[in-house]
């Protein structure tokens, strides 16, 4: 169902990212990279604004022709990105909300795991990950 | 749920073993140790402040990271951990750490002390430098 998938650390490198069709993975990268602008967008808008919305989830952060991407943002400012294809319209919000909680509880998983040093890439979450991807053919 | 006194003993184990280590400290043996020490309650805390707060709402400003520290992370450790507090610095250097790590998680650098002035009440005072 996801296209890629990426956790972005507070820094803004990332901490794991992985994408199925292996062959042009240099544009979701690419892809990925951009939407941290509209991610720290929505993160400073969020601070300023008197609304009480104050959710993790970010939603659809910005959409292309073949892809929209999505975006989920922890409280220690690490930053969950998901790319999905524009063509798989039964996907909906709640869909996309349980995947990134999925991958919140994976992530708060790995960070108590003492022989993890925070900062390192991720190498644990291939598995979590495949279930969530489909073979694009 | 694991009984309490089960992280009594660890952490009891863990203060002797590291304060025993060096037989003759001296003064930069010591901060070793309680450097060692700070510092495994440092990574707990990291661990806890991803933990913890993982339903709550975002945190807009310094503010809430107070009040969740003050009252869901003190709840959720000191809850479990001794009522009784000892005095000398090598019991505290690990709960130090543990403050400092959940507020470094949740964007704060501080430096966090510890001050014993009667029993059983003990002062952690956090110091957020001015950035």
């Amino acid at each position: 169902m996801a296209v890629c998938i990426a956790v972005i650390a507070k820094e803004n490198y990332p901490l794991y990212i992985r994408s199925t069709p292996t062959e042009n993975e240099l544009k979701f990268h690419y892809m990925v990279h951009t939407s941290l602008d509209v991610v720290d967008e929505k993160i400073s808008a969020m601070g300023k604004a008197l609304v009480d919305q104050r959710e993790l989830y970010l939603g659809l952060l910005y959409p292309t022709e073949d892809y929209k991407v999505y975006g989920y943002v922890t409280n220690s400012k690490v930053k969950f990105v998901m790319v999905v294809d524009s063509s798989n319209t039964a996907l909906r919000d709640n869909e996309i909300r349980s995947m990134f909680r999925k991958l919140h509880n994976s992530y708060t998983d790995v960070m108590c795991n003492p022989f993890y040093n925070p900062g390192d890439r991720i190498q644990a979450f291939d598995n979590m990950v495949t279930s969530m991807m489909i073979q694009v053919c | 749920m694991a009984d309490t006194v089960l992280f009594e003993f660890l952490h009891t184990e863990m203060v002797a073993e590291l304060w025993a280590h060096d037989p003759d400290p001296g003064p930069g043996g010591q901060k070793m140790s309680l450097s060692v020490l700070e510092g495994m309650g440092f990574r707990v805390g990291q661990a806890l402040g991803e933990r913890l707060p993982r339903e709550t709402l975002a945190f807009r400003e310094e503010l809430d990271v107070l009040k969740f520290l003050c009252k869901d992370l003190w709840v959720a450790v000191f809850q479990k951990q001794m009522d009784s507090l000892r005095t000398n610095h090598q019991f505290l250097a690990f709960t130090c750490g543990l403050l400092r790590g959940a507020l470094y998680t949740l964007g704060i650098e501080s430096v966090v002390t510890a001050s014993v002035a009667a029993l059983p009440v003990c002062k952690f005072q956090v110091v957020i430098p001015k950035s």
